[in-house]
């Protein structure tokens, strides 16, 4: 391999500074604290959105909302988390960590990196906007079923050019991070040594690839049949509602993988370094995460169980769907399995690693008793599957999220940060996150289904603990907030490896990291 | 501007942020000018003008890194990779497409027909293809695949051969050739998309057949345009490397944005073989 | 803190009021079905499998977690990579999971058995309300129930969901005409739509099938207990999905035969929808009987939307807004109305409008806004 090479030094000298900075960057850490901050911001506006969803469902009774903002808080919650919050976040880290753990100068088209990034700032002011366009923002669920999304007004096709826009942008920051995994690699890392956060996020990366293009493809059928009176989800021309929602979860189901295997990642880089004690089993590691990738794309249909399709459909997509227990298990028995006689201690990183592994695991339990579909069929379209996907998106990927901010933050800023306001976050995370969303698979088992502004009183016990917890969680969220500025501002002299048992390629350069990664690759053995 | 060695990583650049702003006006422009609001059209139009202006100068750049011999055999593969990947993700797109074709021709049609349920909703519903739809009155005629389809079929055909001589051109250092077998191709695209157009205005003044005719007339329309589109980015690709070549860009050694195009071009012409299959033959 | 723990104890104490009859607040409802026992069964058998892995796994973990820390001086063993560990907890898995997968196939099976029905009801989901068709009986039910029509909407006021008025026991889940059917008899439900999809949804019958527009699919269900059970629609359908809900009262065979009689006679009753109104507590009256009378459906309905301009509506008298659509012509503009276009819904969204009177409603609001 040629010798990676940061660029000439003369350059240096024209770095622009200030707002020019960040607007024309083409630095991995640079793009990448954009993409953390911007994703920060885009949670707390989804996350006062929910608490609007939650302030109404407090008591029964209409008190705050009309109904139909209410749909719009519901859908504008979901778009925003899924596209705005989740997804951009694991970009940043892949953006900060991947050239830094493969020992590569930076991505490998560093440019390219920067639009990937600009793109989402306008794909966010097409969805908040809509808000306030004639008709408000589309109130059809983040799903946008056709047809109730045919029905809505302009701020459905704002958030149809969102999509374009963060599909373009997702394609583009894919395609840099496969190039640069498969081409930059420190010479003697072969696949097989890479830290596993890279694997994931290799894997993660060939899934958006392949599903973004689909879901943009789905909306612009809904953007004809809004304008240009196509009929592809129409019965009347001969389409099908039905075919919107397979094309949807052809994309769907793929995407929460998409929010799951970086996840899993940064956890495996996690749980080692705090156990002082390698991975149990690396190889079926990277083989799990390979067989959930493939497996997510012939589950999609357990979404659309009371479509009304037939039972061979059920029986194929329900024994499909269970199927992906096997390696989601055999990475859980992993993670307990490194950390059986280790030598532990619970730094915030390794605190939120393990409510992660606690929790998450209770999200996937439910998730499989989702798959049944018998059951499903009680429960589709209930809070249980609100509280199904809570406990693996909030719990799994926004825990999983905080673990690895935690775990890097000394690399990033130079600074270690206080410890006893990360555990202060975590715990408080923990109780209030669990106050808030347990309590939903009553609801769910109960009977009160999901997308609703108002409900029968026999729910109003569990939905005001619901609300009260969910109040609680975003509060919390602030001491996460006071705790990352702390940390930038100064702090305790952060050493090149604060942490005992890590071992992977970051931790050999000093902390903060040099803005060049490797100016020189490093040789792995 | 930079040694030959090392991976190249450019300079902080303007054009990413440009691009943002004209995507950020195309999105507000389409979708005001889609509900009648007054400013859409200028948006839009001032977007795309952005968005040219970005092109120009974004790609400008990148060819001259290319031509002074920024890139090393390492960005080389880089540029392979993306491209490759680039395209996986356009026929992931297209998928899409296919896919509501073949679901509303071998699923919702037949259902609609489905004598023990349909019937109870379309009573006079027969199942078949081509078909608008139960609620569609209008007639149309379906689109033939022997005419100029089948013209069309041959001209990309004949075009994948023309661009793959100008490669082979390229590779011996034969200008003359590869610009020929280059103006080649682009006429051929050209002479595609023209005739493309022809045979839409065909389509909906005579036969009847537009967008608004149901599960035939939308699929067809989005696929073909989709198709039409890739046709028409394709060949402006082409023109611009054509430019190039004409300027005396290219080496037999390195050369890989015309690489890239020409890979473009035979994905938009597989692209075509499937449609001319299934959209206008079966 | 402590008042939060005080608030918590009182949302918990608070509010027994319980409307799916005799039903757990914790888990599914009382099964009240063949296939809903057979459902409620499964869900305990997987959600105790589940319980059982779970503690198994996690106790590994805390007993990890206490052990093995550094803090009580536990040393990090090296060991990784075994294959027959990682075998053993790929099988085993697998294995459960195949438990599992048998009794939901037979479920599946039984479900999806619609065959030979007593009695077939097609259920039709409007914004916001339900129509069925009482369809032609075969069997013993044979012509009692053929023909009749039925519309429910939501008989909870206005009132009540506004906070102007105590909320009633059955607050959400009431209907102004329940859906009437005899017990001990298979009933096959076709659903089908008018506008988006909606879902008929009774848990007590472990029935839930999307209603999809332009299409019928089917589901069935038998009761075996008279009594009154409740439902809601269960899929995003607009603003009023969280008011639409399903009510369904099972009756002994003769007294259906009754209720069918008279309602054969009396013809089917041709019900207003429910709407929430958009501006605020009060109830907007919908009027559809009686004489054409074009003002009257307006106040009653389209009011609701172009009195204001709610959701991009047209407002009745902003001659701006109105230059343009009049200008399509009278035919379009009522062809609009009666079918619906973007934001506007089918006959302002009740579908038992007639025609004539959604084009007397126009005509009504084109007088007033040229
Ligand atoms: C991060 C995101 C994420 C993840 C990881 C998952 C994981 C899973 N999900 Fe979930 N899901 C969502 C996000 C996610 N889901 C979202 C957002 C929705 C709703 C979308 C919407 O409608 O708006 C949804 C909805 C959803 C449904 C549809 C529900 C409905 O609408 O009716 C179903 C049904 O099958 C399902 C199943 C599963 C399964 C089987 C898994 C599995 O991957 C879980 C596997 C994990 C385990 C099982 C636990 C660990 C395993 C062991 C310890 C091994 C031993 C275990 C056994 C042998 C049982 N999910
Ligand atoms: C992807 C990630 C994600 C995340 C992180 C969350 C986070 C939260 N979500 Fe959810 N949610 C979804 C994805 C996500 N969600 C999706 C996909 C849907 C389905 C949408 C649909 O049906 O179409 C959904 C739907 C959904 C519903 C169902 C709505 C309905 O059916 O009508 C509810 C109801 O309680 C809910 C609640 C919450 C809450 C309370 C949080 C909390 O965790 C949020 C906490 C965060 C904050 C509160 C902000 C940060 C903090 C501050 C700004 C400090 C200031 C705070 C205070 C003053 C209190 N979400
Ligand atoms: C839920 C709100 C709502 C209700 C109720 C409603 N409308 Fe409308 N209506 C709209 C909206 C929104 C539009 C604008 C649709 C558009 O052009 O995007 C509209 C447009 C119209 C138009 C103009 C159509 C055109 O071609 O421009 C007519 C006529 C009309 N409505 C008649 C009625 C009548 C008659 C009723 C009652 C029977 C009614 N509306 C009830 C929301 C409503
Ligand atoms: Cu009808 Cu929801
Ligand atoms: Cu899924």
């Amino acid at each position: 391999m040629e010798a990676v090479h940061g660029h000439d030094h003369s350059h240096d000298h024209h770095h622009p500074t200030g707002l020019t900075r960040w607007l024309m960057t083409t630095n991995h850490k640079d793009i990448g604290t954009l993409y953390l901050w911007f994703s920060f911001a885009m949670f707390i506006t989804g996350g006062l959105l929910a608490l609007g969803i939650r302030a109404e469902l407090f008591k029964p009774g209409m008190q705050l909302w009309q109904p139909e903002f209410f749909n719009q808080l519901t859908t504008m919650h979901g778009l925003i988390m899924v596209f705005g919050a989740i997804m951009p976040a694991f970009v940043g880290f892949a953006n900060w960590q991947i050239p830094l753990m493969i020992g590569a100068s930076d991505m490998a088209f560093a440019r390219m990196n920067n639009f990937s990034f600009w793109l989402l700032p306008p794909a966010a002011a097409l969805l908040v906007t809509s808000f306030f366009v004639p008709g408000g923002a589309t109130g059809a669920g983040w799903t946008l079923y056709a047809p109730l999304s045919v029905q809505q007004g302009m701020g459905m096709d704002l958030a149809i050019f969102a999509v374009h826009i963060m599909g373009a942008s997702s394609i583009m920051g894919s395609i840099n991070i496969i190039t640069t995994i498969l081409n930059m690699r420190a010479p003697g890392m072969t696949l097989m040594k890479m830290p596993l956060f890279v694997w994931t996020w290799l894997i993660t990366a060939y899934l958006l690839i392949a599903v973004m293009p689909v879901l943009a493809g789905a909306v612009t059928m809904l953007l004809t049949d809004r304008h240009f009176d196509t009929h592809f989800f129409n019965a009347a021309g001969g389409g099908d509602p039905v075919l919107y929602q397979h094309v949807f979860w052809f994309f769907g189901h793929p995407e929460v993988y998409i929010m799951i295997l970086p996840a899993f990642g940064i956890v495996s880089q996690v749980i080692p370094a705090f156990a002082r004690k390698p991975l149990f089993g690396y190889a079926s590691m990277v083989y799990a995460t390979a067989s959930i990738a493939i497996l997510s794309f012939i589950v999609w249909a357990h979404h659309m169980f009371v479509v009304g399709m037939p039972a061979a459909g059920q029986l194929f997509f329900m024994y499909a769907t269970m199927l992906i227990a096997v390696p989601t298990g055999v990475k859980v028995f992993n993670w307990v399995a490194t950390m059986w006689k280790g030598s532990m201690t619970f730094e915030t990183p390794m605190l939120f690693s393990v409510g992660f592994l606690f929790v998450f695991s209770m999200g996937g339990f439910t998730g499989l008793v989702c798959a049944i579909t018998p059951i499903d069929i009680q429960i589709q379209d209930t809070y249980y599957v609100v509280a199904h996907f809570h406990y693996v998106l909030v719990a799994g990927s926004l825990f999983a999220l905080f673990s690895g901010t935690y775990f890097w933050l000394p690399k990033w800023t130079g600074h270690m940060y206080d410890e006893k306001l990360g555990k202060l976050h975590f715990w408080c995370s923990m109780i209030f996150f669990n106050l808030t969303f347990f309590v939903m698979h009553f609801l769910g088992l109960a009977g009160m289904p999901r997308r609703v502004p108002d409900y029968a009183t026999q729910f109003a016990d569990f939905n005001m603990i619901a609300s009260i917890g969910a109040f609680g969680f975003g509060l919390s969220q602030l001491i996460f907030l006071w705790c990352v500025i702390k940390c930038i501002k100064g702090g305790e002299k952060a050493p090149a490896k604060p942490w005992e048992g890590a071992d992977s390629l970051e931790w050999t350069l000093p902390s903060p990291a040099p803005y060049h990664s490797f100016e020189t690759p490093p040789i792995v053995k | 501007m930079q040694a030959a060695h090392g991976y190249y990583i450019p300079q902080p650049s303007k054009w990413p942020i440009v691009g943002s702003i004209a995507l950020a006006f195309m999105g507000f422009g389409s979708a005001m000018f889609m509900n009648d609001v007054g400013a859409g059209p200028w948006l839009l139009c001032i977007g795309l003008a952005i968005l040219a202006y970005m092109m120009f100068g974004w790609f400008g750049t990148v060819a001259r890194e290319s031509e002074t011999g920024t890139y090393s055999p390492q960005v080389d593969i880089s540029f392979r990779w993306s491209m490759s990947w680039f395209i996986f993700s356009e026929v992931m797109f297209f998928a899409a497409f296919f896919g509501a074709l073949f679901y509303m021709r071998a699923l919702s049609v037949p259902d609609l027909a489905d004598a023990d349920t349909g019937a109870l909703l379309w009573p006079d519903f027969k199942s078949g293809w081509p078909v608008s739809g139960p609620g569609i009155e209008e007639k149309f005629s379906p689109m033939g695949a022997w005419g100029i389809p089948a013209i069309n079929t041959l001209l990309l055909l004949t075009s994948g051969i023309t661009v793959t001589w100008a490669h082979w051109a390229l590779k011996k250092n034969d200008r003359t050739q590869l610009n020929l077998g280059l103006a080649l191709t682009i006429l051929l695209g050209i002479s595609f998309i023209c005739l493309q157009v022809y045979e839409y205005v065909h389509a909906a003044h005579e036969l009847n057949l537009t967008l608004s005719q149901g599960a035939y007339g939308a699929t067809f329309y989005m696929l073909t345009g989709f198709h039409g589109f890739h046709v028409t980015m394709g060949t402006i690709m082409l023109i611009v490397i054509l430019f190039r070549c004409l300027a005396g860009h290219f080496k037999p050694e390195n050369h890989f944005a015309f690489e890239a195009v020409s890979w473009y071009w035979h994905f938009v012409d597989v692209v075509w073989l499937l449609l001319f299959v299934l959209v206008y033959w079966l | 803190m402590s008042k939060l723990l005080s608030m918590i104890a009182l949302a918990t104490s608070a509010l027994a009021t319980n409307a799916y009859a005799a039903t757990s607040k914790y888990g599914l409802p009382d099964p009240e079905s063949p296939i809903a026992r057979e459902i409620y069964s499964l869900h305990t058998l997987i959600l105790w499998i589940c319980v059982v892995i779970f503690v198994l796994v996690f106790g590994m973990m805390f007993i990890s977690i206490f052990k093995h820390r550094k803090s009580v001086g536990h040393k990090a063993a090296h060991f990784h990579e075994n294959t027959t560990v990682e075998v053993i907890w790929t099988v085993i898995p697998f294995v459960i999971l195949m438990g599992m997968a048998y009794p939901a196939t037979k479920t599946i099976i039984d479900m999806k058995d619609t065959s030979n029905p007593d009695l077939t009801i097609k259920a039709t989901g409007y914004q916001w309300k339900w129509g069925y068709d009482y369809l032609k009986g075969e069997g013993s039910l044979a012509g009692v129930s053929d023909g009749i029509t039925v519309y429910a909407s939501l008989a909870t006021p206005m009132d009540q969901i506004y906070e102007n008025a105590p909320k009633s026991e059955n607050y959400l889940l009431e209907v102004d005409n329940e859906l009437v059917v005899p017990i001990n008899k298979k009933i096959r439900i076709l659903t089908t739509a008018a506008d988006v999809i909606h879902a008929w949804w009774v848990p007590a019958f472990g029935v839930k099938q999307d209603a999809i527009p332009g299409f019928i699919r089917d589901t069935w269900f038998l009761v075996e207990k008279p009594g009154v059970y409740r439902g809601q629609c269960a899929e995003l359908c607009g603003k009023e999905h969280g008011f639409m809900p399903i009510v369904v009262r099972a009756v002994d065979e003769a007294e259906f035969k009754d209720w069918a009689a008279k309602n054969k006679s009396a013809a089917a009753p041709a019900d207003a929808p429910m709407q929430v109104a958009a501006a605020g507590g009060t109830s907007a009256p919908a009027a559809a009987a009686g004489p054409v009378d074009g003002k009257k459906t307006y106040d009653g309905l389209c009011a609701a939307c172009h009195g204001a301009g709610i959701a991009g509506a047209p407002k009745v008298g902003d001659k701006g807004a109105w230059a343009t659509r009049i200008a399509q012509g009278e035919g379009t503009l009522v062809d609009h109305a009666i079918k619906g276009i973007r934001t506007m819904p089918a006959k302002g969204g009740n579908p038992a409008l007639s025609d004539a009177e959604v084009k007397a409603a126009v005509d009504h609001m084109v007088e007033l806004s040229k």
